[in-house]
């Protein structure tokens, strides 16, 4: 749920389409599979969103990330050119490889105008230029290529998606009107190839996709947010957010939690609960983030430690965004039960709405 | 050389001023037009040059078409060859603004990709709203333009696509463009959508996959391409338009050229003189130990020095007329090859030694000859007085002058080199040189002609024609070259006058003439519209007229295309074939009527095949005529509205003809347009107007010319006053003889004055058929290959004659004036000055 985007999408608010209103996210809304996990270019935002560790054949341990991003701005909509703005496609891929000390990263934007870009419905299917993400055959795939990195990675579900919230309805502020549907599909088995630094390895581990679709997200006077998605080693998932308001204090916060074999169960805002921990701060924009978490999940301790400190993304001389996303350890009692994603927004300049 | 010997030789400038200041002008002249021609279309090729590399940026190869572009689908096929690393669609508009009087060029881009392929026409929004610029009215403009238009960001313009008005909101600028571009950027839909341009492209700008050249490139993308669609490396657009200008270039610089040689020229005769009337005291200076290569030094240290005096003021003055061209008519000198570029004036070194140079090497050579003539002197003969008759001497160069006329006529035949018609120039040189070789004889023939004469004047003004026929030369020759170029410049534009107002009845034979911008730019008038039109009271007809562009090659710029109808009595001013009905063959091809631009620089001749891209595919068509074009030097042709339609389905039209029905009256159908079609979007122009505005255009263009013409015939008058000065002087003793064989002083002046006829009379003669003959190379040959068009020869006989008979009046009254001075002394004296 990613800064970068929000700022694309609340300014998109600005620019003032004249298309037809958003559909409001509204709870009782059911989802169909596979249908729903297509796009839906009624809704402001729309993003897929895949976070995962891999290893290669030599054991080394990556972090890797690619996005996905639907906007639909409402300008052009009545205009027949086939370059009308009325969607924009932006994607976005990050590597986090101890090796390099600090993250890789890529991004494209482009207006969606098929066939160099588009996301389509029915089924998930998102691409600009040769990157891609993809359902078929009951797998995902997804390509990203760039100077310095690449992958082509298959991801298997073990499972049926995940609902987040209220069956696929997820509130992200005290008022209902901020809410997206956001269903997760966590223990993606991972398999495929990965280069960088010219070097090409074959590599497997574990991932997670979200898929969230919204109209309005950010509530006024939020100034960011801290999610985390986590594979836990017993085949279990935990995904937990919070808002959080001007003076750093939480607006809203909610989770999903997945025992292993069990069935996934939704965290009300006092069942989370985010406890900052060490701070880094970045060379490069100056920006404190606490990299080390203590979190109280359902009433379990547990401890969040990075794969390496420095995952920040400086943005600034693109999209203007600054923020931290990287890959994460989850600690139980000193051990490790899980890995996955955290992501950290809002602790930088601030965010203009 | 010594400081006194300096002093010797340069004083002797300071004590012929005018002679001097006469070369100085000449000089600072030929330096001052060729320098501005050079810095001003330097900076505009500059500057063009800039504005291509700039809107290209990044691009290896770019997809271009036509003016109305191409289907919008080829950026699809060509951004995702894998040959392909970047491709950015761009749709160019050249907006009309309603209520203004200049047109915006408005560039139409998907920000997305230019930021990788055209950085430097990315947008920068006023307010920090990322997505700003692709709202549907947001219009960002480049530093020139906000300038040009007097907009900042906030307020609002209006542009016509079609005949509709649309309001769009100035919302930020093209830092990137830098100032001396005026143009605008707009998101790509929406400008295609303002402008009715759904669909189409105008440029796909192509940044190519790494590892991949151009040639390779160009090979695999070719055959993707649709008819009239071509790839060309940026420079090589840039070449085209700058091979475009060239010739009006070198016509310029050509001029410059002329005034040149007349400074040196006009320092040849000055020093040929003064070394004749110095003649004595140079004597002198090598008694006194001056050997002869000093002399010659110090004799052509004066010609260097005028040049390089008249080469510093040439230069000054250079700049000054370059500046005065920018603000008043623009870097094209309003020939229109640089359109929508705004270059700045910049210090050239590099142009401003060169021409200071060339004043220096124009006052050398016009020093050199009479320096070497004067050191060969005796001194011991020198001394004595009476000496200078042989510098006077001069003998009938009949076959020389026959050799350059020979070759002149040779040089006739041969091909432009690039465009340029070197060979042309070179004729013309010939000819003047020619003319110049001949009047050493053609003096001789017209002693001969006055031989038999009674009067006791004519005889004496005989006799010394006869004696010295050098000081014909010498007095006559300036007198050659300025009536031969006086003469052809005056043949050239008076026929090439007269066959424009032909060409504009016959291209204008409607009675008004709608549109809704000019041709190039955003206005249009869809076919409900003219239907509109046609049904109006008064209105017999209405014909549609559609313009276009085509690319007939990958070497040369767009050729212009003009649908409309040419059956039923709409004629072409052709040249050659036939027009109208009689053009169309049963069941054969149909026909097009090619300018004589295309026929020249596409080789055709009718009856031949050519095939037109028309809506994306080759079309072949049958040249039915060639047709005489004095407004598009790059090519033009015309083919029915009807097979145009056929073949691309556009029906749109930039003009319609109107043709008033009997009793209507221009003023009422023009209200009446007005009144239908709206104040601010339609434009109405009278055949009338268009033919006084071209006309006017036309003479201001020659203006320079006439101008040229004035100081060349001053010039030539200069050569007779100079040399009948300075021949005075030395004939003191002959016109106190004279005085003593009872001649009185006004007889001695009338004297004079005939003398100056004369010598004037055989230089207008000969100047006058040099000066036929090269305007018949100008019409003939240089016009034809610069600009690749024909005139009827038309001789202004009663201006020519006026000229003429001006032209001998006013060497007679110089002749008089100068001698005066001689005839002021007793007779006495000067018939003992020897004594």
């Amino acid at each position: 749920m990613r800064r970068w985007l929000a700022v694309f999408s609340v300014l998109v608010g600005i620019a003032g389409g004249a298309g037809a209103e958003y559909p409001p996210v509204v709870p009782g809304t059911a989802l169909v599979f596979p249908d729903d996990t297509g796009a839906h270019p009624d809704y402001r935002t729309e993003w897929w969103y895949v976070t995962g560790w891999v290893a290669d054949e030599a054991g080394v341990k990556r972090g890797f990330q690619v996005t996905f991003f639907r906007v639909r701005t409402r300008i052009g909509e009545d205009n027949p050119s086939r370059f009308a703005p009325r969607q924009l496609i932006l994607a976005h891929a990050a590597l986090a490889d101890p090796a390099a000390g600090r993250l890789l990263h890529a991004e494209r934007a482009e207006r969606a105008l098929a066939p160099l870009a588009g996301a389509a419905s029915g089924r998930t299917h998102a691409w600009t230029g040769d990157w891609s993400l993809e359902w078929r055959d009951g797998h995902y795939r997804s390509r990203v290529a760039d100077d310095r990195f690449a992958f082509d990675l298959r991801f298997d579900p073990s499972g049926p998606p995940m609902l987040n919230g209220r069956a696929g309805f997820s509130q992200k502020a005290p008022d209902p009107k901020h809410a997206s549907h956001y269903y997760s599909r966590p223990q993606l088995a991972v398999r495929g190839s990965l280069r960088v630094d010219g070097a090409t390895h074959r590599v497997s581990g574990h991932a997670w996709l979200d898929h969230e679709w919204s109209s309005e997200l950010m509530p006024e006077g939020a100034r960011g947010w801290d999610w985390i998605g986590m594979n836990l080693h017993d085949g279990g998932a935990l995904m937990a957010f919070r808002m959080r308001g001007d003076a750093g204090e939480t607006m809203w916060a909610a989770g999903t939690l997945r025992e292993g074999g069990g069935a996934p169960r939704a965290l009300a805002p006092a069942e989370v609960q985010f406890i900052p921990g060490r701070r880094w701060r970045s060379p490069r924009t100056a920006t404190d983030y606490p990299v080390e978490w203590e979190l109280r999940i359902a009433g379990r301790r547990l401890r969040l430690q990075p794969l390496m400190d420095d995952q920040e993304l400086d943005s600034r001389r693109s999209t203007g965004a600054v923020y931290w996303e990287g890959a994460v350890r989850l600690l139980e009692d000193g051990r490790e039960i899980g890995r996955g994603y955290l992501e950290m927004t809002g602790y930088g300049a601030r965010l203009r709405m | 050389m010594n400081a006194a010997l300096r002093h010797v030789f340069l004083a002797s400038l300071a004590r012929r001023r005018l002679a001097t200041a006469l070369s100085l002008v000449a000089i600072a002249l030929g330096v001052a037009l060729g320098l501005a021609v050079q810095l001003i279309h330097g900076a505009a090729l500059d500057e063009f040059g800039r504005g291509m590399r700039l809107l290209a940026g990044e691009a290896d190869l770019q997809a271009v078409g036509g003016r109305t572009g191409f289907d919008d689908a080829l950026y699809l096929t060509l951004a995702q060859r894998p040959e392909v690393a970047q491709a950015s669609p761009v749709l160019e508009v050249e907006a009309r603004l309603p209520g203004r009087d200049q047109t915006l060029r408005i560039f139409g881009v998907d920000v997305f990709r230019a930021v990788h392929v055209q950085p430097a026409l990315i947008p920068l929004a006023e307010t920090e709203d990322r997505l700003a610029a692709l709202a549907p009215d947001a219009l960002f403009l480049a530093p020139a333009a906000q300038a040009a238009l007097a907009l900042a960001p906030g307020d609002t313009l209006s542009v016509q696509g079609g005949l509709d008005e649309t309001t769009l909101r100035i919302a930020g600028s093209v830092p990137g463009t830098g100032v001396g571009q005026p143009l605008a950027v707009m998101d790509i839909a929406a400008a295609q959508q303002i402008f009715g341009r759904i669909g189409r492209l105008t440029r796909v700008d192509l940044k190519l996959a790494r590892g991949v050249d151009r040639a390779t490139a160009r090979a695999r993308l070719g055959p993707l391409l649709p008819a009239g669609v071509t790839l060309l490396a940026p420079e090589a657009a840039q070449a085209q338009v700058a091979g475009l200008s060239r010739a009006y270039r070198v016509n310029l610089t050509m001029l410059a050229v002329i005034a040149l040689l007349t400074g040196g020229f006009l320092v040849f005769s000055t020093q040929l003189l003064a070394v004749v009337r110095r003649r004595q005291e140079l004597a002198f200076l090598r008694a006194l130990g001056v050997d002869r290569p000093m002399l010659l030094r110090g004799l052509v240290a004066e010609g260097a020095a005028v040049g390089f005096v008249g080469g510093l003021l040439g230069v000054a003055l250079g700049y000054g007329l370059a500046a005065l061209a920018f603000r008043l008519v623009g870097a094209d000198l309003g020939a229109g090859y640089f359109e929508g570029v705004a270059p700045q004036l910049r210090f050239d070194p590099l142009a401003s030694a060169g021409y200071l140079l060339l004043g220096v090497a124009a006052g050398v050579a016009g020093g050199a000859l009479p320096a070497r003539e004067a050191s060969r002197m005796q001194p011991a003969r020198a001394l004595r007085a009476g000496d200078e008759a042989d510098l006077l001497q001069a003998r009938p160069r009949w076959a020389a002058a026959l050799a350059c006329l020979a070759a002149a006529a040779l040089a006739c035949l041969m091909p432009p080199v690039g465009g340029v018609p070197v060979f042309g120039y070179a004729a013309v040189a010939l000819v003047l040189a020619g003319s110049v070789l001949a009047l050493p004889g053609a003096a001789r023939l017209a002693t001969r002609v006055l031989g038999g004469a009674r009067p006791a004047l004519l005889r004496l003004a005989h006799a010394r024609l006869a004696a010295a026929p050098g000081q014909t030369v010498v007095a006559g020759a300036g007198v050659v070259a300025s009536v031969a170029l006086a003469v052809a410049m005056a043949i050239m534009v008076s026929s090439f006058r007269t066959s424009v107002d032909d060409w504009l009845a016959q291209m204008l034979p409607a009675d008004l003439y709608l549109r809704a911008s000019s041709a190039g730019a955003s206005g249009f008038l869809p076919p409900e519209v003219v239907a509109r039109a046609a049904r109006l009271p008064g209105v017999a007809a209405a014909r549609p007229v559609r313009y276009d562009t085509l690319r007939l090659s990958d070497e040369r710029v767009p050729v212009t295309l003009i649908a409309r109808a040419v059956a039923g009595g709409i004629a072409l001013p052709l040249v050659a074939g036939a027009g109208g009905d009689a053009a169309r063959e049963p069941g054969g091809l149909p026909p097009v009527w090619i300018s004589e631009a295309i026929a020249d620089l596409f080789g055709l001749a009718v009856g031949d095949t050519l095939a037109l891209p028309l809506g994306g595919a080759a079309h072949r068509f049958r040249v039915a005529g060639i047709w005489r074009d004095y407004a598009r030097q790059h090519g033009a042709l015309v083919v029915e509205l009807a097979d145009y339609r056929v073949r691309t389905g556009d029906t749109l039209a930039n003009d319609v003809a109107i043709s008033l029905a009997p009793g209507a009256t221009v003023e009422t159908v023009s209200a009446a347009l007005r009144a239908e079609l709206g104040e601010r979007t339609i434009e109405i122009t009278l055949p009338g107007e268009i033919r006084a505005i071209s006309l006017a255009i036309f003479d201001r263009t020659f203006l320079v010319t006439y101008l040229m013409e004035a100081v060349a015939v001053l010039i030539g008058l200069f050569g007779i006053s100079a040399s009948f000065a300075a021949l005075a002087t030395a004939r003191r003793k002959e016109f106190g003889m004279l005085r003593h064989l009872g001649l009185t002083r006004r007889e001695i002046g009338r004297l004079l004055a005939l003398e100056g006829a004369l010598t004037a009379a055989v230089g207008v003669a000969v100047g006058s058929a040099a000066g036929g003959a090269i305007a018949l190379i100008l019409i003939e040959v240089i016009n034809r290959q610069s600009f690749h068009w024909s005139m009827d020869l038309d001789l202004p006989f009663a201006a020519l004659g006026a000229f003429a008979a001006a032209l001998l009046l006013l060497a007679a009254l110089a002749a008089r004036l100068s001698g005066s001075q001689a005839m002021r002394q007793s007779a006495v004296l000067a018939v003992r000055e020897d004594w």
